[in-house]
Order: structure tokens, then C-alpha cells, then sequence
């Protein structure tokens, strides 16, 4: 198991946002999140990078205990995500903004008059991201002259220029036109096989087309659990996202 | 990079001719514009930069200039000494600075570093035995050898061309970058594991630095020092300047500095109300080019670029 949840929960004064969710990822599955709004997707997410640690529960990455680590300790270890809300370098160029992520673990943060330009390794690193990512014509343009699109293409690359073992992407299609949603997808699925994928998604259509298997929540518990074309025909998960009562 | 590096010869060639044309007391003008281009520099790093708008630096280019003339003149120091002691002072006061204000910005940046620097005027005013208080300290006469206004012209730009060369790599390198991008976004820059406070803290001793050199050369080139040397309006002049010029370009901050200082001179042998024209000139410049002087010509240019090329 890559990646490992016991009985995981997160709560926020009375609310429990996330109650009790256990979920096991292998080394190189593709598993999708889904749920209605409000459902804990985003909250799960925020647990397993560690912005906000449950409440109570095990958070098991590769063999480590990071149920307490800082996110930036868990994105040494080899997660990488992206936000579901653009938080990009909007003044700065694509290269610029890549340069940044790739140097936030890096001694040479804190060269203070030295040379600017990439190093080698940094450039090989760089361009791989940007072509799995399709935005390496890109390279050179000021951030906030991107269409949104684009903005998202980048937010994968700069996920993607650490190498991490697992991705995790928070709702990498939302807002998008249903032309750019198709290029995300297809960024999404050439992407390699040896990048474990955790992606949240509100549009099912778009997921199931993606993933290996699909973990349903609802009002933060556990709902089902299955291949894309069992969920599909699940009665369960189509009552919740229907909005009918379940029995 | 072949053209800027025409830029800089043609630049270089008319700073060093400059002195050999002008009279003596314009000389002594564009001494003095070489001295707060570089103040206005070390605000650029955190205004431009690092998204951060201080209103101290008037203060710590002061503490420079009163060290320089306390060490030189009471304690009986030598030049390069007191130098030495007058940028370190600024530095150190930036540091203790920097402790206070790094964790906010906006606004409460601005005004928590106006109250930083209004404690120094208070006690430049107040701590008579050692400031003089209002009297301020004057210094002992410019040493010999840059007496005249054009040695001290030369020796002045033979000090600020290396430090802008300095400041110009700082604000390019792979630190300078991290800068920028906490001005953009820190939340992300935290998340992609940047110590942002760190950067910051950083940042603003190096722009303390800077401006000590430009407050220690001040008090060589002034000769004196009182607290209005300190006061709100030197910080905001520097500011202005910074603005002026265009934020965020650093080398703006000469031609803001030029602007402000020539102004200032050319104005108010005409009129006592010169103030009021420097304040009018300011609104038409941001209601124009409210990117500054070079910011303005950097953007025509980019436009011209992109109507010319297919």
C-alpha cells in the first residue's frame, strides 16, 4: 500500500466534517474521490497533505507515520497535489512559477546573488512537467495572460516538477469548458503509470472514464467503494447524487 | 543583453562626464541624487519585490547618518570606521524591525513600520546628551581629499555603482525570485515549502543594509544631521521616489530620485509653494503612469514589440 487512511476523521468544532473513512491505495492505482457537495472530499484531502491533520485516525504514506507531519515534511516524502481554487504566481512567468516549485526544496532557495538561470537537472526536470502537461509553448508568458485553462495545465506541471509518487488533484476540471476539460482528461490518463493518482471529482462522467476505483462519500462517512461501471449502477450512489434520501 | 549592456555603457559614460559639464553646486545635486537613488532602492526590494510598502527606512538611513557623525565627531572615530558602524547600526535596526513587522502586511505593514520609525525620531529628539536634540550633530568638515563637489561626485558614484550592481543581482537571483513570488501568493509559496517569514526577515535586513550604506554616504555628503533626517516625511520621500520611478523596477529609483530632487531644486527657486507643485506632479503621475516612470516605458515597449512582431 502506497497510501493507507484508518478510520480517519476531521472535525471543526461540532461539525464532523469527515467521520470515520478508511481507504488503502496501491502503488500505482488511479483512484478517484466522489461525493455531492459538502460530502468531505476536499476536507479528506486536506488531512492526507496535511493542511489540516485529523482529529482522530491514521495516516499512513509509504511505510510512515505522517498522521501529525507538516505538509511541506509530507511533500519531501513524495506527495504532490494541486488546489481546487487557482493559487498560482499571477506576475510571474510559466517558467518563473515552475522554477519556484521546483526549488522549494532545494539549498539553492537561499542563493541570495547568484545566477538565476536553471541548472541542468533543473531544466530536465522542468521540461518533462511542462510536456506531460502540454504547456511547454507556454513557457515565457506572464501567468494572468493564460486562460484558465492553461492555469490548471500549469497548477498539474508544478504538482507534477518534484516527481512525486503520489498526486493528489483536487477537482482539476472544475470551472473548465468542456474543450479544455477534454485536454485536462487526456493530461490526466497519459500521465505515467508509475505516478500513483487521488483525484476528487463532482462531475462522474469525467472520472469514470479516468480511474481504476472509486471510493463514494456522503455527509463524510463512507458510502461505497468499486470499479467505475459497479458505482455507475450503484443504487446508493445514484439516490445521493440525485439528491433522493437513501434508504 | 547586447542592448543593455549599450544601456549601461552609455549610462556609465554620462555619470562619469557629468561632473565635467554641470557647475559645481548641480554637482552636488546629482550627488545627491546618486545617495537617495540608493534609499530608494532598498524600499524598492521590499515595496517592488516582496509586496511589502515600509514607511522606516527614512529612520534607518538616519541611524546611519547619526552614527557616522557621533563616531567621527563626538567620539573622535575615523571615516571608515564610522562607516563601517553606521551601516551596521542600520542593519541591526532593521533586523529588530523586520522581528516585528514580517508577520503582517497591507496595511498594518505600512503603518506598524510608520510607528517603528516615528520611536527613532522621538528618541533623536528627545536624547539630547547624545543626538543633540533639535541642534542635531554636525560634523567636522568633509575629509580633504573629497572636499570639493566633484571628487566627492566621483567617490559617491564609485560606491553606488557597485551597490546597484549588487542590489540588481540580489533582486535576480534565485532568492530575489522567492520574493516575488511571496508577493504574488504566499499560501502557495508556503505550501510548496518555503519559509516564508524566513524570506522575508531576510529581505528586509539586506534592504536595511542598503540603506544604511545610502544614510552613512548622506551624512559624509550633508555633513550633518538632525532628527527631520529621521522624520516620517525622509521615509516618505524615499517612497515616493521608489514610486515614482516605478515600483518594482529597481533602477527606477534613480529616475525617481532625479525627478523628486530636481523638482524640488528647479521649483522652489521660483516659488516657497513648491510642495504643492511637487503634490500635483505626484496625482498626474499616478493617474498617468501609475506603474512609475520606467514601469510606463517598460509597458510602451512590450506593447510596441507585440504590434510590431506577426
Amino acid at each position: 500500500m502506497l497510501l493507507s487512511l484508518e478510520n480517519i476523521s476531521v472535525q471543526f468544532d461540532a461539525l464532523k466534517a469527515v467521520d470515520g473513512v478508511s481507504l488503502n491505495v496501491r502503488q500505482g492505482e488511479r483512484r478517484a474521490v466522489i461525493g455531492p457537495n459538502g460530502a468531505g472530499k476536499t476536507t479528506l484531502f486536506n488531512a492526507i497533505t496535511g493542511v489540516f491533520p485529523p482529529t482522530d485516525g491514521k495516516i499512513v504514506f509509504d511505510g510512515r507515520d505522517v498522521t501529525r507531519a507538516p505538509p511541506h515534511t509530507r511533500a519531501g516524502l513524495g506527495m504532490g497535489r494541486t488546489f481546487q481554487i487557482t493559487n498560482l504566481f499571477p506576475n510571474l512567468s510559466v517558467a518563473q512559477n515552475m522554477e519556484l516549485a521546483l526549488r522549494g526544496r532545494s539549498r539553492r532557495k537561499f542563493s541570495f546573488f547568484g545566477n538565476a538561470d536553471l541548472t541542468v537537472d533543473e531544466r530536465a526536470q522542468l521540461d518533462r512537467a511542462l510536456t506531460l502537461t502540454r504547456i511547454g509553448a507556454r513557457r515565457d508568458v506572464l501567468v494572468r495572460e493564460l486562460s484558465y485553462g492553461e492555469q490548471r495545465q500549469l497548477e498539474m506541471a508544478m504538482a507534477l516538477v518534484s516527481a512525486p509518487r503520489l498526486l493528489l488533484l483536487d477537482e482539476p476540471a472544475a470551472g473548465l469548458s468542456p474543450a479544455e476539460r477534454a485536454i485536462v482528461t487526456e493530461i490526466i490518463r497519459a500521465l505515467p503509470r508509475d505516478i500513483t493518482i487521488v483525484l476528487i471529482e463532482h462531475d462522474m462522467d469525467l472520472v469514470l472514464s479516468l480511474v481504476d476505483w472509486v471510493t463514494c462519500l456522503n455527509n463524510g462517512q463512507f458510502l461505497a467503494e468499486g470499479a467505475p461501471a459497479d458505482i455507475r449502477g450503484n443504487r446508493q450512489v445514484q439516490d445521493v447524487y440525485l439528491g433522493r434520501r437513501h434508504a | 543583453m547586447k542592448r543593455a549592456a549599450l544601456w549601461i555603457l552609455v549610462a556609465a559614460l554620462v555619470l562619469l562626464v557629468l561632473p565635467q559639464v554641470l557647475p559645481g553646486y548641480q554637482v552636488s545635486i546629482a550627488t545627491q541624487i546618486l545617495i537617495f537613488g540608493v534609499l530608494a532602492m532598498s524600499i524598492d526590494v521590499l515595496a517592488g519585490f516582496a509586496g511589502r510598502t515600509p514607511l522606516c527606512h527614512g529612520a534607518i538611513f538616519g541611524t546611519a547618518a547619526y552614527v557616522v557623525l557621533y563616531w567621527t565627531t563626538v567620539a573622535g572615530g575615523g571615516i571608515f570606521t564610522g562607516v563601517a558602524l553606521g551601516v551596521l547600526a542600520a542593519t541591526a535596526l532593521a533586523a529588530v524591525f523586520a522581528l516585528l513587522a514580517i508577520r503582517t502586511s497591507g496595511v498594518y505593514f505600512l503603518l506598524l513600520t510608520l510607528a517603528l520609525g516615528m520611536i527613532v525620531w522621538g528618541v533623536c529628539l528627545r536624547w539630547t546628551g547624545v543626538t543633540g536634540g533639535e541642534n542635531g550633530i554636525r560634523g567636522l568638515g568633509r575629509p580633504e581629499m573629497v572636499a570639493d563637489h566633484v571628487t566627492f561626485y566621483y567617490v559617491t558614484l564609485g560606491v553606488v555603482a557597485p551597490v546597484t550592481l549588487l542590489m540588481w543581482r540580489f533582486v535576480h537571483s534565485p532568492f530575489g525570485l522567492t520574493l516575488r513570488g511571496i508577493r504574488d501568493s504566499e499560501t502557495r509559496m508556503r505550501s510548496l515549502g518555503y519559509n516564508v517569514p524566513l524570506h522575508l526577515f531576510l529581505a528586509f535586513l539586506a534592504s536595511g543594509f542598503f540603506a544604511g550604506i545610502a544614510g552613512a554616504l548622506y551624512a559624509i555628503f550633508n555633513d550633518y544631521v538632525s532628527p527631520s533626517t529621521v522624520q516620517l516625511t525622509q521615509s516618505v520621500a524615499g517612497l515616493l521616489m521608489a514610486i515614482t520611478g516605478g515600483i518594482g523596477t529597481l533602477l527606477g529609483a534613480f529616475v525617481g530620485a532625479g525627478a523628486i530632487i530636481l523638482l524640488e531644486n528647479t521649483v522652489s527657486a521660483f516659488t516657497a509653494r513648491w510642495p504643492i507643485v511637487l503634490g500635483i506632479t505626484f496625482i498626474v503621475i499616478m493617474i498617468f503612469a501609475p506603474e512609475g516612470i520606467v514601469g510606463r516605458i517598460r509597458l510602451l515597449r512590450a506593447r510596441m514589440r507585440r504590434v510590431s512582431s506577426p
